[in-house]
């Protein structure tokens, strides 16, 4: 009884969407005020209903109710708990549901959070978020629903869920990155508002910054999660594969980069609009095509949900109607007025504006990556696959432009820099950023080009934050009050800086000098890896709640101290039969030792796979300092002021940043 | 003119959106060979039912064959056994047997019970010609012209439809050129 | 045998897979183990779910690799050994696309971006410029008109 009624709420769900879609937008454009009331309403209403259904399906996980199909092929009786309720998400038709909830969630938060927008304005937010919500349920219910029973044959128990995904990250991945995903709608709806009601200023762009900057956040931290957890659990202490699942989420993240940076010009200086809704279009588009490719089969993928045509078209058409209307509408309504903002060559507003540039074309060049496969199929041009090297020859370059335009930009002033005195603000940087990166790269192993390059775009920015840092917090009254009175606003870009470098750290000192050795072992041998010594202690056996397992003992050395014991384990499931191969990580900030067992090779040798990885943790570590820092920015007092005098009147297209002195807030 | 650019994110979709759609469907793993034109590569290997005779590629030489890749571990082999029985009794087909990666006794006990639609079974316990071939994974099929050069590869099960759509045009425009 | 229905139930079942030591290979020295990690994790497996021969673990990747190590040791280069892999497998298993006709579009695009790009920033550059210039233009003119009429002012006793 219970699914059915999960089943009624989500129907219940798609009608409040529908009202949401429509009611509020009519009575926007009409100026009746009582259908745009309807707006809140609807929303939690929505929202409240969809968490009925999600709770329902989790309530038949935990009560193991098999007759529930999506229940059956993804749980087990002998699951232990807290992976039954992360099963709810481990299939198809379950992690739609979570998107769906975290898109009402998202609608509900816009609509409580938004009570100092103007009417209109939070009316077609909503709409436009109750039409997206409207596309997903109709696609749930029609073609995925996860309350579909198996009845008659209730089978006795279920087909357990995949032993890879019976893990802590991978329960966190999903919904983070839903978050971010989901999270982008919302600059996507305000997008499309304004694209309706006209009102496109700098007061929209304050408004959809901290929505942006919150996406962006999650869509971070669930990157991270789901490297992190690649790492740990696949066994090859690879991070990154540029894999099309992989790609299609970096893909709303370096856009939706850009988008933020982007709106923090306009919000600024009422300047690129037009090219700021677009990259919110764009950015929430790019999300939806993510959802596409990981279920529709077109791409060959080790992430892939099980494919089904009929779901891949159904999908594609939601995607395909979302995509070609909010461009329609862009094509003919974005505005094509010059504003006549003047700034000058080295102004803050071209060093973003570059920003915008190398973060699209490093865009662009993963989509293509990921999607010229698809096309030469298509054009009968044969099979080709485009994969890590290319990448990585294609899209470090960039990544380390950015970092230097980075730490030049810092010191970039709105409307006019004067470059002389940027270029003499830059040399002490530059100088110690230099010798810091030779130090670095030649204690790590040798100096390498492209090992040099990474790390010195890292020093670079980091350098450049502090010293722009320590001129701003430069006070009268001491450098403590200069430090605290800086808004929280530039706090979240100095750590958002700070966690980008350091991922470019870590991803260069682990790419160039992180060691790897396949080995043949017995028990009692001795295997070098750099600096350290394995030592191979002993080999048995234990049992867990739902597997048995071979483990193994290592005894890692340094200097002849021993600095780890590892026990890396090979588990065979007891439902299901397959065999995980548990590496064990002895992690440290500044370097992971690694060690997993592979095969036994006769009697009493086995092949064991042996790491050393420098740095790995600042990928995933920077990445949390990133996200930390989107927090802190959007908590910053000028979104939390309650009534603003700007808002009342219709803005025009005057400059909002005056020049305020050496302290004033630049984020 | 400005109007105009934006209007090209719109045109950019709706491409792509072909592209997309048409993707859908499609199955990414069957792989185009990369023989197709070239000569069976050379081999040394016995044939499966008399250890001591040794086969080379002039097998192919003659006429017009199938060569069909198979192992007593694959499943799918055991589903398109019957089919070939048919090629071979009822269409007369040239079907030469490629074991790969099996063992001989187990391999002979499969063709004594289920029948041989094969007219040379090359013995291939380490998967050598199977793996100059670009075999990846059994069963698979090779159209192969009397000049002993290979005109086509479908990878998986050969049934009616597969042979009707795909096997037969390209043996009857091997027979036409020749 | 087993070990192979096992191995293909288990990339039957396992929609993603773990990547498993198989087989040790000997290396005189540690450039030669780089190249070979270097070259294996260019290759594709042409049968598993996007994964290169270093992680997979289906047989045919097994060969692949051991057709490497084999062709290493016989001293060819890493052109000739991948060659000989694209000849028997096709250019699905390069996962570094060689630039052809085909791939022109691909590997360009980074450089037409950034450059595309760059145009655009040096057209916003200029056209602010011009906006300066006729700021400051346009102030001196006024200015100019400004007297002249105050000028004009002074001299008749106009309404």
């Amino acid at each position: 009884m219970f699914p059915e009624l999960g089943q009624i709420a989500l129907i219940l769900a798609l009608l409040l969407a529908v009202l949401l879609s429509v009611v509020p937008l009519v009575g926007s454009v009409t100026g009746r005020d009582n259908l745009q009331a309807f707006a809140r309403p609807l929303a939690s209403g929505m929202f409240v209903f969809i968490a009925m259904a999600f709770g329902l399906l989790t309530h038949a996980f935990l009560t193991d109710d098999f007759s529930v199909a999506y229940v059956a092929n993804n749980s087990n009786s002998m699951l232990p708990w807290f992976y039954k309720f992360s099963a709810v998400w481990g299939g198809h038709e379950g992690s739609l549901l979570l998107w769906i909830l975290m898109l009402s969630g998202w609608t509900m938060a816009v609509a409580i959070f938004s009570r100092r927008l103007p009417t209109v304005m939070i009316s077609q937010v909503l709409s436009v978020l109750g039409m997206v919500s409207v596309g997903f349920l109709l696609f749930i219910i029609i073609t995925s629903n996860p309350f579909d029973r198996l009845l008659p044959n209730v089978p006795a128990d279920g087909a357990d869920l995949n032993p890879l995904l019976q893990d802590i990250g991978l329960i966190m991945h999903p919904p983070m990155l839903y978050m971010g995903y989901v999270g982008f709608s919302v600059a996507f709806a305000f997008a499309i508002a304004a694209l309706i009601n006209g009102r496109l200023d700098a007061a929209w762009a304050r408004w959809s910054r901290p929505w942006t900057t919150v996406a962006w956040a999650f869509l971070s931290i669930g990157i991270a999660l789901g490297s992190w957890w690649a790492y740990y659990e696949l066994g090859w202490g690879g991070w990154w594969f540029w894999d099309p699942v992989e790609n299609a989420s970096l893909l709303p993240w370096l856009s939706g980069t850009a988008l933020m940076h982007s709106l923090a010009v306009t919000e600024k200086r009422g300047v690129f609009k037009s090219w700021t809704v677009l990259l919110a279009i764009v950015t929430f588009a790019l999300s939806l095509l993510g959802t596409f490719l990981v279920r529709s089969g077109v791409l060959t993928s080790v992430h892939a949900f099980a494919s089904d045509p009929e779901r891949g078209k159904f999908l594609l058409m939601l995607l395909a109607i979302t995509v070609i209307a909010s461009l329609t509408l862009y094509a003919f309504r974005a505005p094509v007025v010059h504003v006549r903002a003047r700034y000058g060559s080295l102004s803050r507003e071209i060093f973003l504006l570059l920003n915008n540039v190398l973060l699209v074309s490093a865009t662009l060049l993963v989509a293509i990556g990921t999607l010229y496969p698809l096309v030469l199929d298509y054009l009968e041009m044969g099979k080709l696959s485009i994969g890590e090297p290319f990448f990585n020859l294609t899209f470090s370059p960039l990544a380390v432009a950015a970092g230097l335009l980075l730490g030049a930009g810092i010191f970039s002033r709105w409307k006019k820099t004067d470059g002389g005195w940027l270029g003499r603000k830059l040399l002490w940087p530059l100088a110690v950023s230099i010798l810091a990166s030779t130090a670095v790269v030649i204690g790590y192993g040798g100096f390498k080009p492209w090992a040099f390059a990474g790390v010195f775009a890292a020093m670079w920015v980091t350098v450049a934050t502090l010293w722009d840092l320590w001129d701003k917090s430069s006070s009268r009254k001491g450098r403590l009050h200069g430090l605290k009175r800086q808004s929280r606003s530039y706090w979240g870009m100095i750590l958002g800086h700070l966690g980008l470098a350091m991922v470019m750290a870590g991803a260069t000192v682990v790419s160039n000098y992180g060691i790897e050795r396949d080995v043949r072992m017995t028990p009692g041998d001795v295997a070098t890896v750099g600096d350290y010594q394995f030592v191979f202690t002993d080999i048995g056996e234990r049992r867990g709640q739902n597997f048995t397992a071979q483990y193994g003992g290592f005894d890692v050395m340094l200097d002849g101290e021993k600095v780890a014991e590892l026990h890396p384990e090979k588990r065979q499931y007891s439902v299901g039969m397959s065999v995980m191969t548990e590496a064990d990580i002895d992690a440290g900030l500044f370097r992971d030792i690694f060690v997993a067992i592979g095969e036994r090779l006769t009697e009493d040798a086995w092949a064991i796979r042996l790491q050393y990885k420098p740095l790995v943790r600042w990928l995933w570590l920077g990445a949390l300092v990133m996200a930390i820092g989107g927090f802190l920015a959007i908590s910053d007092k000028r979104y939390r002021i309650r009534d603003r005098a700007d808002e009342r009147v219709p803005q025009s297209t005057r400059p909002a940043g005056g020049v305020k002195g050496e302290a004033e807030a630049l984020s | 003119m400005k109007r105009f650019l934006l209007f090209l994110p719109l045109l950019v979709a709706l491409v792509l959106g072909v592209v997309l759609f048409a993707g859908i469907g499609k199955d990414p793993t069957k792989l185009e060979s990369a023989l197709i034109g070239k000569p069976v590569p050379k081999f040394t290997l016995a044939d499966l039912h008399n250890p001591s005779a040794t086969l080379d590629r002039s097998l192919f030489r003659g006429e017009i064959s199938l060569l069909n890749v198979w192992g007593t571990w694959c499943p799918s082999c055991r589903d398109e056994h019957d089919d070939l029985m048919w090629l071979a009794n009822d269409k007369g087909i040239n079907i030469i047997g490629l074991n790969y990666k099996d063992k001989r006794e187990d391999a002979l006990v499969w063709l004594e019970r289920l029948g041989d639609p094969y007219q040379t079974t090359i013995y291939d316990p380490k998967g050598i010609l199977g793996f100059d071939l670009g075999v990846y994974g059994a069963p698979e099929t090779f159209v192969i012209d009397a000049e002993g050069v290979v005109r086509y590869r479908h990878v998986g099960v050969v049934n009616p439809k597969v042979w009707e759509e795909t096997l037969l045009p390209v043996i009857e425009e091997a027979r036409g050129n020749s | 045998m087993m070990r192979f229905v096992l191995a293909a139930l288990f990339a039957l079942t396992a929609g993603l897979a773990q990547a498993e030591v198989a087989a040790v290979y000997d290396f005189d020295t540690r450039e030669q183990e780089v190249r070979y990690q270097n070259l294996i994790a260019e290759l594709r497996c042409p049968k598993c779910q996007n994964q290169n021969i270093a992680d997979s673990n289906a047989p045919i990747s097994q060969d692949m690799r051991n057709e490497v190590y084999e062709m290493m040791q016989a001293g060819a280069s890493n052109e000739e050994i991948v060659d000989a892999l694209v000849a028997r497998f096709g250019e699905f298993v390069r996962y570094k696309p060689e630039l052809d006709s085909r791939t022109f579009l691909l590997w360009a695009t980074p450089a037409i971006a950034v450059f595309g790009g760059l145009l655009v920033v040096a057209g916003v550059v200029i056209r602010a410029r011009r906006v300066e210039r006729q700021a400051a233009g346009l102030s001196a003119e006024e200015r100019a008109r400004a007297e002249q009429i105050l000028k004009g002012q002074d001299n008749t006793s106009d309404s």
